[in-house]
């Protein structure tokens, strides 16, 4: 089995391909450099993401708080934290950084990014 | 009418115009900012993924906490603030400036002041600016109005989507579209390169096995009411092959097809204008053609880069603390693009001090070579791994490069 990928460690985008030589060793060819056999491997075996979206909001200046993962979630739980926090809804005030969700089985808290006072 | 009087007035009050002020307060001077929206922030706020503040901060934030950071620097300095205002003229007036706020409460206001700092960011090209024939059903957005709606309003523009435009802001909407439910079906590119990041394809585009059409275009909008769908057309040798043409069904159609100053007020009290950015012509100091008026940020040239716009308005308050100080440029010379450049800010250096420019190229190379000459002397080369029309390049010159010119005259700046 074969995979195609973009490096995306740095602005030169080299074009990778990652092969299964067995069930755990993974071949990494087309990176220039060692950073992207880094990034190749645990783009096949652990892809992860950061992802931001917005919350409902009870106040009186802005209808949607703005919210970022603190630091980057498995790519196949995204759908799972998105449709969570679609279903929430909070009340001013909200400080910059504050825990608005909590998934600590998988390791995930999103945090706001930015404070409302009213 | 109320009277006000200033050192400094700041037009905007985003990235750039925060950035601007921050930096002629400190230096003791009497600053004002007026904002039309009614928080500090511009653009940031609606820009809600993360890749901000990497260059400055050294932190990856998202928009709204870049922009918070830098108001609360703001709201702790002594910078006078003025929301819901917006600044409708400028007149020369003796030695100063008048300008005329209006906002609801307290009404019109003017403002004596000693200097000027456009900080007035970029409006969106549209769908007129590209000319895209067909009908005139509604769901066809600019992607920037379209991000508005989706993370500030919380509205769903449409469920299924094409977007025409690769520019890192297309992209962005790709991933946010596709992140609150909606199908986004291609992303159309005229030119045959991406122009956004790599970054952003791999992460907005291929994870949602979103097609990426390049050297294609949309010959036609169709549908009555609300978007039907497009007809999409591809280009050979930059000649559209409409045997070829398909059609994609869709309800929205975005429109990131980019940026420009947003010069109307700048125009208006007669600032002389850049072919190539659309943003005022300046000198080496940031200063218009009309003395004691300043331009930065998306103002003066589109960046990609919030960390740059920082940067380059810091430095334009510094300038203008220097000009209230009666501080004049030495002899300045002109910066001039050369080959394989779309152009450069500022327009003028002087040699007498570090200089910083901003610039762009028109080709997409790997390992290329920036080279820059006075008449005809080399005075400083950079390799640079990477380089495509989308990502601004920068670079500093030094006193000690200025002394390796044999002939005064203009630079020239060239890529190969
Ligand atoms: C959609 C989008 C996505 C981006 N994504 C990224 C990214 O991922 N990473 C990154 O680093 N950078 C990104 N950028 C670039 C960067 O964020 C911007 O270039 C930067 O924030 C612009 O700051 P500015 O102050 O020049 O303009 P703006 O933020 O536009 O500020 C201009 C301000 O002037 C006000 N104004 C205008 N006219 C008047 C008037 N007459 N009177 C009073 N006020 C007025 C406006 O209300 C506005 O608040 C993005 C830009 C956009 C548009
Ligand atoms: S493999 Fe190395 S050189 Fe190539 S894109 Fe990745 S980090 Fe850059």
């Amino acid at each position: 089995m074969k995979k195609e990928l973009i490096c995306i460690a740095c602005p030169l985008g080299c074009r990778l391909t990652a092969r299964w030589l067995n069930e755990e060793t993974i071949d990494i060819t087309g990176n220039k450099c060692p950073r992207g056999e880094e990034y190749g491997k645990e783009e096949v075996i652990d892809p992860k993401r950061v992802v931001t979206a917005t919350v409902r909001l009870k106040s009186t200046s802005i209808k949607r708080l703005p919210v970022m993962t603190k630091g980057t979630v498995p790519k196949d739980k995204i759908a799972e934290l998105l449709n969570r926090l679609y279903t929430i809804e909070l009340s001013a005030p909200v400080l910059r950084g504050e825990v608005v969700m909590d998934m600590p089985d998988e390791g995930v808290q999103v945090l706001s990014s930015r404070t409302v006072r009213r | 009418m109320k009277t006000v009087s200033f050192d400094t007035l700041v037009i905007g009050g985003g990235a750039s115009g925060m950035a601007a002020a921050l930096a002629v307060a400190e230096e003791g001077w009497k600053v004002a900012i007026v904002e039309r929206e009614e928080s500090l922030g511009g653009i940031l706020h609606q820009c809600i993924h993360n890749g901000f503040g990497l260059h400055y901060f050294k932190e990856e934030l998202s928009g709204p906490e870049y922009a918070e950071r830098f108001s609360e620097m703001v709201e702790s300095s002594n910078i006078s603030v003025y929301l819901n205002m917006t600044i409708m003229d400028i007149v020369k007036e003796g030695d100063g400036l008048t300008a005329f706020g209006l906002s609801m409460d307290p009404g019109m206001v003017r403002f004596k002041v000693r200097t000027v700092v456009f900080a007035n960011g970029c409006r969106e090209r549209n769908r007129g600016n590209i000319g895209i024939p067909g009908t005139r059903p509604s769901g066809v957005f600019t992607a920037g109005l379209a991000q508005r709606l989706v993370n500030l309003e919380g509205l769903v523009p449409g469920k299924e989507c094409v977007i025409v435009g690769s520019g890192d802001i297309g992209l962005i909407m790709a991933r946010r579209m596709s992140w609150i439910g909606a199908h986004v079906k291609a992303v159309v590119e005229i030119q045959p390169n991406p122009a956004g990041l790599t970054r952003n394809i791999v992460q907005c585009l291929n994870d949602f096995d979103i097609p990426l059409y390049l050297s294609h275009v949309v010959g036609n909008i169709k549908g009555k009411d609300r978007v039907e769908g497009v007809d999409v057309i591809p280009l050979e040798n930059g000649i559209q092959q409409r045997d070829k043409m398909f059609s994609i069904d869709c309800d929205t159609l975005l429109l990131a097809v980019g940026l420009v100053p947003d010069n109307e007020l700048a125009r208006k009290i007669g600032v002389a204008l850049n072919q190539e950015t659309g943003g005022p012509v300046v000198d080496s100091t940031l200063m218009t053609g009309i003395e004691g008026v300043f331009a930065c940020g998306n103002l003066l040239h589109v960046h990609d880069l919030v960390d740059f716009v920082t940067e380059e308005s810091f430095r334009c308050g510094t300038f203008v603390s220097g000009f209230l100080k009666g501080k004049r440029p030495e002899k300045q010379y002109k910066t001039n693009p050369g080959k394989n450049v779309k152009y450069i800010v500022p327009n003028h250096y002087e040699r007498i001090r570090e200089n910083r420019f901003y610039m762009r190229t028109l080709i997409v190379k790997n390992n290329a070579l920036l080279s820059v000459k006075v008449k005809g002397t080399e005075i400083y080369s950079k390799k640079l791994r990477h380089i495509q029309p989308s990502e601004m390049i920068q670079f500093s010159l030094t006193e000690e490069d200025f002394k390796l010119i044999k002939e005064e005259g203009p630079m020239e700046v060239s890529i190969e």
